[in-house]
């Protein structure tokens, strides 16, 4: 069955000048594979339990777009909300792990250099928040039909979700010496900035202040963009979130490579 | 003088140099020029200079605070110097840091380990990390049968006793066959087997044109093992010579007597300590002995027993570095 394992075919094939970046891309791919049962079907089960009770609870008091069901609204703002977590959570808690443990220093001393570091650990925290967005809606498919009306804006809004988040994910394990301190990022700026995007309502049910506020919210900008490809239907247009998010996405990374070349907290 | 240029994707990176045909110019294994390192106000290194060739197993000592690790960690580009510049195997460790470091394989003091992998995979990660694929295998598999971990190549990091993990360890830094391989106290904690072992799959690396440098606890390692020795004190370099000659110029012979008699004037200045009729004299050169002796009969003094003792390592280090207590190297 070792053909079913894509490494198989690479191993042979990645030439010296790339095989830096390839190895610590698998590495990390792995790091979070043999613990699957946690960083994949966990948050699976989580985002469904979301799904079956906020639908059960809401479905007939909540009313968002004309002809799309409470449950269905729910299920893009759930992937996109697991997807961001997730990718967050592969290269910070990586990076946190490292440090704390020690073993950075062996990533240090080769010569891989800051744009593969980067791309490396990116590369893996994408496919971890993809793999578990995605898995999220096969499973939701079972209980509820979602449209995919623009495919292109779904992928388009996955991929930069998942590299933003990803980036941002790098910057905090950097930052972070300690676990309570990446603890305390995770429950004071991403769980909140998710919370209050929009996965749960569409930002036109609230208040014109708190409308306002939402538009601040770059998270709210990848939710939407993501649902717009799903029924078309969107609280901004698309082409803005994507403006949004792709600057963001832009300025995080210069910030995360800016903070690698420095050796900012890991090389004094 | 004509510097051949190189590229670090022979499978004999580093040893280009070494082995130029031309034999224009041989890169050294390391070479520190006027190195400076300063954390706030403290001065962790005060100007070091320092040139060790391919080929050498060469020891660094000192006692704690010296500023060996602060020189270790320079060399590997886990810090950036204040000034002045470091060279591996002719590559400057900022400006050519791929290259640099690419020759370079450390071994950390502390046990750190990843608690993911087994040990072959790990190996081979570290390996990757340098360029190195499948073909590194059969290296892989030399490193870890030469450090006994044949048994445990399987077996998750997390499970290894203290013991082989610091085996682990050590095969990490050589995962990728570099020609300069640093030993930051690699026997620190480790039983008289892993020593031996260690030092004799060291030794072989080192036979076979690797360059060592070593600092360790365990000065009698040095001893044997090093042709030339750096004493380290304050961020500074106090001593830079080869074993024999620091031996010999640094350390004077002991001459243990017990006396039936008190020990004559003439031989007060030799006098290193006193126990009760027991005497140590402390000689520069053995020459010496016949002096001593002969001033003993012309006193009249009978010798009850006697015993010339070699000076080792440890005298010339607390010579240098002064006798702190808890000395370490």
């Amino acid at each position: 069955m070792k053909w079913l394992n894509p490494f198989f075919w690479l191993d042979d094939k990645i030439s010296p000048r790339w095989r830096g970046v390839y190895t610590l891309f698998k590495k990390e791919l792995l790091r979070f594979w043999r613990v699957a049962f946690q960083t994949i079907a966990s948050p699976i089960l989580t985002a469904l339990l979301y799904l079956l009770i906020f639908s059960h609870v809401l479905e007939s008091h909540v009313k968002v777009y004309d002809q799309v069901s409470y449950t269905a609204f729910l299920v893009p703002g759930l992937m996109m909300m697991s997807l961001l977590q997730n990718a967050f959570a592969n290269s910070s808690s990586s990076l946190i792990q490292s440090k704390v443990m020690g073993n950075i220093v062996f990533l240090l001393l080769t010569p891989i250099n800051t744009l593969e570091f980067f791309a490396a650990f990116l590369a893996a925290s994408m496919i971890r928040g993809l793999l578990v967005g995605l898995s999220i809606y096969l499973v939701a498919l079972c209980f509820v039909s979602v449209p995919t009306v623009y495919p292109g804006w779904i992928f388009a809004f996955a991929l930069l979700g998942s590299a933003l988040l990803g980036t941002f994910g790098i910057i905090a394990g950097i930052w972070a010496d300690k676990f309570d301190q990446m603890a305390a990022f995770q429950n004071f700026v991403i769980m909140p900035l998710t919370f209050l995007s929009g996965v749960f309502y569409s930002i036109h049910s609230l208040p014109p202040f708190w409308q306002a506020v939402s538009q601040l919210n770059p998270f709210f900008y990848m939710i939407d963009g993501f649902r717009y490809g799903f029924f078309g239907h969107g609280d901004v247009s698309p082409w803005l979130s994507l403006a949004v998010v792709g600057s963001f996405l832009l300025a995080l990374a210069w910030l995360c490579l800016k903070m690698l070349k420095s050796g900012y907290k890991l090389r004094s | 003088m004509k510097i051949k240029s190189n590229s670090p994707s022979s499978d004999e990176v580093g040893f280009r140099f070494l082995w130029d045909s031309e034999r224009s110019y041989v890169a050294a294994a390391i070479e520190i020029s006027g190195i400076t390192k300063r954390f706030g106000e403290f001065e962790a290194l005060r100007g070091v200079d320092l040139r060790i060739e391919q080929g050498e197993f060469f020891a660094l000592l000192g006692p704690n605070g010296a500023g060996k690790s602060t020189l270790i960690n320079l060399l590997a580009g886990l810090l950036q110097p204040t000034s002045g510049s470091i060279r591996i195997m002719g590559h400057d460790v900022q400006t050519d840091y791929q290259r640099a470091r690419s020759a370079l394989g450390v071994v950390p003091q502390e046990l750190v380990f990843d608690p993911f992998f087994n040990v072959r995979e790990m190996l081979r990660f570290q390996a990757g990390y340098f360029g190195r694929g499948p073909e590194n295998d059969a290296w892989v598999d030399e490193v870890i049968e030469g450090l006994g971990l044949t048994d445990k190549a399987h077996t998750n990091m997390r499970k290894l006793s203290g013991g082989m993990k610091r085996r682990a360890l050590i095969a990490q830094a050589l995962a990728h066959k570099p020609p300069v391989i640093v030993l930051d106290e690699p026997t620190a904690g480790v039983d008289v087997e892993l020593r031996q072992m260690l030092w004799a799959f060291i030794q072989k690396l080192n036979q076979q044109g690797h360059t060592i440098i070593l600092t360790t606890h365990y000065l009698e390692e040095a001893e044997t093992l090093c042709e030339r020795v750096a004493m380290m004190k304050q961020g500074k370099i106090v001593a830079l010579d080869t074993t024999r000659a620091l031996l010999k110029s640094h350390a004077a012979k002991q001459l243990s007597l017990r006396l039936a008699g008190a020990l004559p004037t003439q031989l007060q200045s030799l006098l290193k300590q006193q126990n009760g009729d027991e005497v140590v004299l402390a000689l520069s050169e053995l020459s010496q002995v016949e002096m001593v002796l002969s001033v003993l009969r012309e006193a009249n003094v009978a010798i009850q027993d006697m015993q010339l003792q070699e000076a080792d390592l440890e005298d010339v280090f607390l010579n240098l570095v002064g006798n702190q207590k808890g000395v370490q190297a």
